[in-house]
């Protein structure tokens, strides 16, 4: 799968554009609205354009129902084997990396995933590093299922905006350790519900270009998280590392095992 | 197009034209087109700007199918819908009335943006929830292509309704039926509550329900600004004029049982053009009641409520402006990150504003019913028939009626109890809010209610009505700073609180959306397509909203929402 930062600047565009269906597009080109019946030079031009556009619209909206179903979860998958498995079977499929309680960090491997996965129904899932993945609103579902889960990173996940932040509270009981850095839609009003994450020890919140104040921010959600190691502004900045720089492994480094 | 195109180049005089042109269907286009190209070569050479003529451009179509009087929030979101689930692009024919487009006034702009599922009816619970589903993805609804993502500002930070020990059952029913419908909402202890928010004083307060999930605020003027963008963009027109006249025919019809009825359809709409004398007519064929605090004024010209009182006829639309006012202070030593909207029993709410310490938030009146409005309906919901025992034996008749009759709003008059109609509710406050709150203890609201005249601030109002309980709910308010305030109306409906939505039973091509007394703004994506739903099928698909239909103001039957704030 692509690195965090390939992928951060594969998907960064598509909400940038916006996403709407192809449906509302005509109207956007011709706002006033006429069905062309006679061919006029004008009309030609304006058919050439709506076809241009049409294409851009066209893989865009193409892009959006890949992340869409990527994150789409399966229910067959959760039935049968369980929320753990399903969880894990997610991540994996996603490019990111999960560890099994008492084993091993399980990471995709070019040869698909691992047999062993499925014999996991019981075993909880206790960390997962889900770096640079399309994880979305909806595909949050599958972490969120994870009750045991110690420690999360969703580092440069370009999908991962307040509405995500907003639903962690239910791993509340569990969640230790959080890793926000490089998600470009997270801003303070999304890191103002992570109150609810009382037993959080380590939380990562650098480079957030989306937090209007970083420094203010970060003294904010010290003191509304005061037992808790706030990883922020000036941690980053010794760090000097641009999406670009970061491989997988570095991505993940941070959270230990 | 070609409307335009028609009056630039053969001037006003020729307009009447045009309507019989317009209905001509494909061919027109192809004129239109052509016109277009004269007058783009007419521009082009040298003096061609200059017309003899003057200018109508800022004149309203003569003609459109949907006229909506009011640009806020919730007539856009109407417009919205409706060109959204058109059967064929370009169908219907959408037009915006509008007669301010700096929305000085509009309760849209100047509300305090929240949105939550704590209510006590079902249907407001599916509005707020449909309308969180539809904010969470504004940029899907809302793109348009090549514009620059929205940037709503969601704060998630929940709702936390305070209650007393009086308020605390209904609390737990509330959220029982908020939590069936699928929202988020825990119950809190005292003691939860001072371990959660240290800051807060729990005096008094014996339960509270507070919202995890897609409940918090977020910037009005960002919906506003990108419904306006993206329905500019789908085809509808917009006008800046005020909608000054209905022009309708009547018919006379017989019920039955031999009562008289009478059926209107408004043809025309009058248009006062900004700045001047002149009017426009719109021929159309639906009109759409949104202009929000001013929809009884619009309800009044279409001829709503004017009749013999006690009839169909005669009830009113009951939404009038009411005043809100809403405060930001800054408080150095105040709540942090974590603080949620708080709405305290005595109906004083607050909220973080940003990083910086500031806060707002204000307290309204206890929401009571009746006075004045001439809704017939007025003293007899089920709520307060126990304590009105001379009004049981008219509200029975009520109720024995055929479903047939209401369907039609064809009612045989029951005049019975014109006599009791005017009795207030027993006491103001004590029986009509049950809900989570209590009225404030300073306020007799109808008479405090403040003059709805102007938008003026009541800088006392702070000092003597809001300022106690904050102080007292959080003791760092003690000391804090009043920055800016501003006051807002909300399209206030007196009879229940609640939304009005669907075509009156009478004038039967006027629709309402209209009268969400201060939850308006949250719900508008989901009443824009109800309302969108009701006309182009007939009936409600995705929330079922006949709770609210205008034929309850006849009938009194209450859709009584108890969690207003
Ligand atoms: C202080 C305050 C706080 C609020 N807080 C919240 C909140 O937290 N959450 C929430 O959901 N809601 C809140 N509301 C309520 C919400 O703002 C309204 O319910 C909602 O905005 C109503 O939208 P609207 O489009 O009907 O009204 P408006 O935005 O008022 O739009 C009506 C428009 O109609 C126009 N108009 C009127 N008459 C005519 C005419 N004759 N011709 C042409 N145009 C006309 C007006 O100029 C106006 O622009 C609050 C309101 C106030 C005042």
């Amino acid at each position: 799968m692509a690195a965090p930062g390939a992928s951060l600047r594969l998907v960064a565009p598509v909400w940038n554009r916006g996403t709407s269906g192809i449906r509302g597009l005509s109207r956007s080109v011709d706002p006033e609205g006429s069905q062309r019946k006679g061919r006029t030079l004008l009309q030609f031009l304006a058919d050439h354009f709506y076809d241009v556009e049409a294409v851009r619209e066209y893989l865009l909206q193409k892009q959006v129902l890949k992340v869409l179903r990527k994150n789409r979860s399966s229910t067959y998958i959760k039935e049968r084997y369980g929320p753990y498995v399903a969880g894990a079977y997610f991540i994996l499929k996603q490019g990111g990396a999960v560890k099994f309680q008492d084993k091993e960090w399980m990471r995709p491997n070019g040869r698909g995933l691992s047999g062993e996965l499925w014999k996991l129904r019981e075993v909880p899932i206790e960390a997962v590093d889900a770096s640079g993945c399309a994880i979305t609103y909806q595909g949050l579902d599958n972490l969120l299922a994870l009750k045991e889960l110690q420690s999360l990173s969703l580092q440069c996940c370009p999908h991962v905006d307040d509405w995500c932040l907003s639903r962690l509270y239910q791993l509340a009981n569990s969640l230790r350790e959080l890793s926000l850095a490089g998600c470009p839609r997270i801003s303070e009003r999304g890191l103002a519900c992570l109150h609810h994450l009382q037993n959080l020890r380590r939380l990562d919140i650098s480079h957030l270009p989306a937090v209007s104040n970083p420094g203010l921010t970060q003294i904010l959600v010290e003191e509304m998280l005061p037992n808790c190691e706030v990883l922020g502004a000036d941690w980053a900045q010794g760090l000097k590392l641009g999406p670009e720089e970061q491989s997988r492994d570095t991505a993940s480094s941070p959270i230990p095992a | 197009m070609l409307r335009r195109a028609l009056r630039l180049g053969l001037g006003p005089g020729l307009l009447g034209r045009g309507l019989g042109a317009h209905r001509e269907g494909s061919t027109l286009d192809w004129h239109g087109k052509v016109s277009e190209i004269k007058k783009k070569i007419q521009s082009v050479l040298p003096g061609g700007a200059w017309s003899p003529l003057c200018d109508t451009s800022h004149l309203p179509p003569e003609h459109s199918d949907v006229v909506i009087v009011g640009g806020g929030v919730l007539g856009l979101s109407v417009a919205y819908w409706l060109k959204r689930l058109e059967k064929r692009q370009g169908a219907i024919r959408v037009l915006v009335v509008e007669r301010d487009h700096t929305y000085s006034q509009a309760s849209t702009v100047l509300s305090v943006g929240g949105i939550r599922q704590q209510f006590s009816l079902p249907e407001n619970i599916q509005l707020s929830l449909f309308s969180v589903e539809f904010l969470r993805n504004i940029n899907e609804y809302l793109a348009v292509v090549d514009d620059p993502p929205l940037d709503l500002q969601f704060n998630p930070s929940g709702y936390l309704f305070l209650a007393s020990e009086e308020g605390a059952t209904i609390m737990e029913n509330n959220v029982k039926v908020q939590r069936q419908e699928g929202a988020k909402v825990c119950l809190m202890s005292p003691e939860q509550l001072r371990k959660k928010f240290p800051w807060m004083n729990t005096e008094g307060v014996a339960l509270a329900s507070y919202g995890l999930e897609n409940e918090g605020w977020f910037d009005p003027w960002c919906l506003l600004q990108g419904l306006r963008r993206k329905v500019q963009s789908m085809g509808v027109l917009f006008c800046h004029g005020e909608v000054t006249r209905f022009v309708s025919s009547s018919n006379h019809m017989e019920t039955a049982i031999g009562e008289k009825v009478t059926l209107k359809r408004i043809h025309e709409v009058h248009v006062k053009v900004d700045h001047s004398q002149e009017y426009q007519p719109v021929e159309c064929a639906i009109v759409v009641n949104a202009a929000g605090a001013w929809s009884g004024r619009i309800a009044e010209l279409a001829g709503i409520g004017k009749g013999p009182s006690g009839t169909l006829q005669g009830t009113k639309l009951p939404v009038e402006p009411r005043k809100r006012y809403v405060y930001l202070w800054h408080c150095p030593q105040g709540p942090g990150l974590e603080a949620p909207l708080v709405a305290d029993p005595s109906g004083a709410y607050f909220r973080r504003e940003g990083l910086g310490n500031n806060y707002l938030g204000g307290c309204s009146p206890a929401e009571v019913s009746s006075v004045g409005s001439g809704c017939r309906g007025e003293d007899r919901d089920r709520v307060s028939l126990s304590s009105q025992a001379s009004l049981a034996g008219p509200v029975l008749v009520l109720m024995s009626r055929s479903p047939l009759a209401l369907t039609w709003g064809l009612l045989p008059p029951s005049t019975t109890y014109q006599a009791d109609r005017l009795k207030r509710p027993a006491r103001p406050g004590s029986d009509v809010c049950p809900g989570q709150r209590k009225p404030c203890p300073h306020l007799c609201p109808q008479e405090e209610e403040p003059d709805p005249g102007n938008l003026e601030v009541d800088h006392d109002f702070f000092q003597e009505k809001v300022w106690p309980h904050l102080a007292q709910r959080v003791p760092a308010f003690e000391t804090l700073k009043v920055r800016r305030a501003w006051a807002g109306y909300y399209d206030y409906n007196t009879f229940d609180q609640n939304g009005v939505v669907g075509p009156h039973p009478l004038v039967v091509n006027m629709y309402f959306a209209t009268g969400f007394s201060g939850h308006g703004l949250q719900q508008a994506p989901a009443v824009g397509r109800a309302v969108a739903e009701m006309m182009l099928e007939g009936h409600f698909q995705t929330i079922n909203l006949s709770p609210f239909l205008f034929s309850r103001f006849y009938l009194g039957e209450k859709a009584q929402e108890h969690c207003i704030i």
